[in-house]
């Protein structure tokens, strides 16, 4: 039977690796006593993946793991016994079923949605926030640049940026997220600072996702969580 | 939520921030300002490796089950951390409270290798407290210092305001109340360490003055003050046979501290026994640990489930100094694999002797193709082996080989010594030979029952003599000598006829070089621990960041003989500086081993025949067994 789990990641777990975090949540699973199926072999490991990767320093209020198990209680009472074994910052919010035939989280991603604040001093002063982003989103095209470990390239990042807001001093943005097209959110920002003819400064921003999509038809978005169904 | 001692600039700059950052499943969390007593429990190394410590985790829960006691932890920072405090001038922080060390209590230090020495002045540096115990006043911690180099404290003698030899166990909770009982009457530092003298196991070496001959060599070895003795007693636990969580002394954590990030012991450790029956006379740990302790099977089958079912750990690990010897071994592995295996949980069996019943067990919790079979003969030549006392022999070796080639291994990594007292050329080249034999012993198998090809690797380590040990009035050799015999072995090894299936490495010689020093020195090499640091010595148990000129510079600059240290045979009736402390094993009995090494006589193992070490003593153990 496959279970997608959606969990929270936040305050100083922030800090915690994707690899760290997968394995903090294979142990978490052993001491809830979830009846996981593992491979075979001498080493046997969980069958367990997780949707998207989460950069260290990121926050997160939507990530998703799928796993599989052989048994299983209602959804109420395995996030219950999940949450027991949580430790501060780490939080499961469901944990439904997804069909036998559901695709794997981790290839279905296509958009996510970022909370993004400025961390004190360092937003961008004297101007209206608000109204300059939405001039900027606005543009034609955004061209920014890419830096990869070899080179630096221009790219135009407007199509992957699916909508973009200012709500209470906080941007919020819905980003393409797949793997073939992938858009850190810290690019968008980078380059509304250029925008606005200055530079971004280092560790100005506080990053939270909030939510992580599959496409359902052109761009109409489904949530990971609703692919899924409440076990009673 | 707890503030962190770090910013998040400094955290997202840094590797693995993770090891700062504390929250780790089953951390216990106190309000510092609901306790008396706030002890920092310090590793002087990188957090992955001072996390996978039981002795610590043992402590750790034990002080804690205390209302009036908060005990943290702290590690070494890795260098990048390092350099960013000292710059920004952050004072070193436990992981739980994210407090400065200075506002604590008590500042503990396990002492586990020489070679983290530097660490140890690192963490009192970053942590503000003067390194020299001297000028600590009342505003510092009380640091303290245990672990297998206590029992040679003098190289650290400066830079400690007290040290405790033996199982934290015994005594703690006794320096606890002390302190807790000298604090509410008002008492200065002083005070507390004039009570804490006469605890058992402790020792304070401002209460003790050395004077030297003029050849360098100690003329007496005193306390100072009637409230210090002269002979400092090793604690330890008697009974550990006790199947009672809550009977005196059996402490044990049932819910281990769980890192995120991935540490050496990524698992759970059950310790099943203290102590080794084996004597073999270059190991301080079979001498320092005796008598041979064993633990239920009983209370380890329930320790085993609480903390697999506390941690969600995949895999369980046996400890001990040799675990073929714990005589309730078959049942323990047994119920093991019955219980957990095929639950996704792995066995791991260190330390054990090859024969049919380990064969059996490992063909069941590994896979054969990818694990390799370890034997550690120490010596090459039979007469070697004699010498160090250690009881495997040729035919052992070559039998338990056959019996594990037969089935289906192909790997075997053998573990020797260079540098022993007497070796001569015939036991260097013996190395090579042995290493042919085991190569013959898999060729003899019929083609098709092979497993391809044998692989064996053989590593050389340098002797080094330590404390309490037969050989502890041993010569060491010079860096050349240590490298010429490597070159002998490795000359002989490029003779043989398998050749090519044996890899043959050995370790550095500079780094054994300043171990040794630091393993048999006395209190003038304080000195030249200090200098190394202030020099910039840190993390020298790390090949990447030893840096042996540095050393050199500091041996230099303290007038240090290495001479003396080193290669100087010492006299047997020498005063040896850790002579104060009384481990249980004799110095009659280390001196009748040194004898028997040199006429290459081997002595029975405890459970043979009791060679009467002086363990017998402390009223416990193997030295009991059967005597009911």
């Amino acid at each position: 039977m496959k279970i997608r789990i959606k969990f929270a990641k936040l305050g100083y777990m922030k800090f915690i690796g994707h690899l760290d975090t997968m394995r903090y949540f294979q142990k978490a699973i052993r001491r809830a006593g979830i009846d996981i199926m593992y491979s075979e072999g001498f080493n046997p490991h969980q069958k367990m993946s997780f949707a998207a990767p989460l950069g260290v320093g990121l926050t997160s209020t939507g990530e998703y793991m799928d796993i599989e198990v052989n048994t299983t209680k209602s959804s109420k009472e395995m996030v219950d016994r999940l949450n027991e074994q949580m430790v501060e910052g780490m939080k499961v919010i469901s944990y439904r079923k997804i069909p036998d035939d559901g695709k794997k989280a981790m290839s279905i991603v296509a958009a996510a949605d970022y909370m993004i604040s400025f961390r004190e001093g360092k937003e961008p002063g004297g101007i209206n926030i608000a109204a300059k982003f939405e001039e900027y989103l606005s543009s034609d095209s955004i061209i920014v640049t890419k830096k990869t470990k070899k080179s630096e390239k221009e790219v135009d990042i407007k199509a992957g940026i699916f909508e973009g807001s200012v709500i209470d001093d906080k941007i919020f943005l819905k980003l393409a997220s797949s793997s073939a097209d992938y858009l850190k959110p810290e690019l968008v920002i980078s380059g509304f600072y250029n925008f606005i003819g200055g530079k971004m400064p280092e560790f100005a921003l506080e990053i939270e996702r909030t939510e992580v999509y599959a496409e359902q038809g052109e761009k109409e978005f489904i949530s990971l969580e609703d692919l899924g169904d409440e076990i009673p | 939520m707890r503030k962190l001692a770090l910013p998040d600039e400094i955290l997202l700059s840094i590797d693995k921030p993770e090891r700062y950052i504390g929250n780790e499943v089953n951390m216990v969390r106190k309000n510092p300002e609901d306790v008396d007593i706030r002890f920092a429990m310090c590793f002087p190394d990188v957090y992955e490796i001072g996390m996978s410590h039981l002795g610590i985790q043992i402590l750790y829960d034990m002080f804690n089950r205390r209302d009036d006691v908060y005990c943290e932890r702290v590690y070494s920072p890795w260098m990048d951390l390092d350099k960013v405090m000292r710059e920004k001038n952050i004072p070193l922080f436990s992981i739980e409270s994210q407090e400065p060390i200075k506002n604590f209590d008590f500042l503990g230090i396990t002492l586990q290798y020489e070679m983290c020495y530097a660490n140890v002045l690192q963490i009192l540096d970053l942590s503000g407290i003067p390194l020299l115990a001297s000028e600590r006043t009342q505003e510092d911690p009380i640091v303290i210092g245990g672990g297998p180099c206590a029992y040679n404290p003098e190289p650290l003698a400066d830079f400690f305001d007290m040290f405790y030899m033996g199982e934290g166990e015994k005594q703690y909770y006794t320096l606890l109340d002390l302190y807790k009982e000298n604090k509410a009457s008002g008492g200065t530092r002083l005070d507390y360490l004039k009570k804490a003298a006469s605890v058992p196991g402790v020792y304070i070496p401002a209460f003790y003055d050395v004077t030297y001959k003029e050849d360098g060599t100690i003329e007496s070895f005193k306390s100072n003050t009637k409230d210090a003795p002269d002979k400092v007693v090793k604690q330890l636990i008697t009974d550990m046979s006790s199947t009672d969580p809550e009977a005196e002394y059996n402490y044990y954590p049932r819910k281990p501290l769980v890192p995120f990030i991935k540490a050496t012991q990524d698992r759970v450790v059950l310790e099943i026994q203290r102590g080794c029956i084996r004597g073999c006379r270059f190991c301080q740990a079979g001498m320092v640990y005796r008598p041979v302790r064993e633990r239920n099977v009983e209370y380890l089958k329930k320790l085993a489930y609480d903390m697999l079912k506390n941690t969600g750990h995949e895999e369980i690990s046996l400890s001990s100094l040799s675990s073929s010897d714990y005589s309730q071994l078959e049942e323990l592995v047994n119920y093991l694999i019955d219980e957990f295996h095929g639950k996704g949980v792995n066995i791991s069996l260190p330390s054990l002797r090859i024969d049919s019943f380990s064969l059996d067990v490992m063909s069941k919790v590994q896979d054969i193709k990818k694990s390799s079979l370890t034997f550690a003969p120490e010596a090459g030549s039979q007469r070697l082996r004699n010498v160090i006392n250690k009881g495997l022999t040729e035919e052992v070796i070559l039998k338990g080989a056959s019996l594990a080639f037969k089935g289906g291994w192909n790997r075997v990594k053998l573990y020797f010594m260079l540098g022993i007292p007497t070796e001569n050329e015939e036991d260097m080249k013996g190395i090579a030979e042995l290493c042919e034999k085991v190569a013959e012993v898999y060729y003899e198998i019929p083609k098709q029952e092979r497993n391809g090809k044998v692989q064996i690797t053989a590593s050389s380590s340098f002797f080094i003599p330590k404390p309490f040990t037969p050989f502890q009035w041993a010569s060491m050799c010079t860096k050349e000598q240590f490298l010429d015999r490597a070159k002998i072995v490795n000359t002989r090894m490029k003779e043989m006829l398998n050749k090519k299936s044996i890899k043959y490495n050995w370790h550095e010689a500079d780094v054994s070089l300043i171990e040794g020093l630091l393993a048999r020195g006395d209190r003038k090499v304080a000195k030249t621990v200090l200098r190394a640091y202030e020099l910039g010595c840190l993390y020298d148990a790390w090949s990447d960041s030893f840096d042996f000129s540095k050393w050199q510079q500091a041996i230099e600059d303290t007038d240090i003989d290495m001479d003396f240290y080193i290669t100087r045979e010492r006299d047997i009736d020498e005063i040896l500086p850790w002579d104060f402390i009384d481990v249980g094993v004799s110095r009659e009995f280390l001196k009748r081993e040194w004898e028997n090494a040199k006429n290459e006589l081997v002595t029975p193992n405890c459970r043979m025949k009791c060679s009467g070490c002086g363990a017998a003593r402390f009223g416990g153990g193997v030295c009991f067994e059967n005597k009911n």
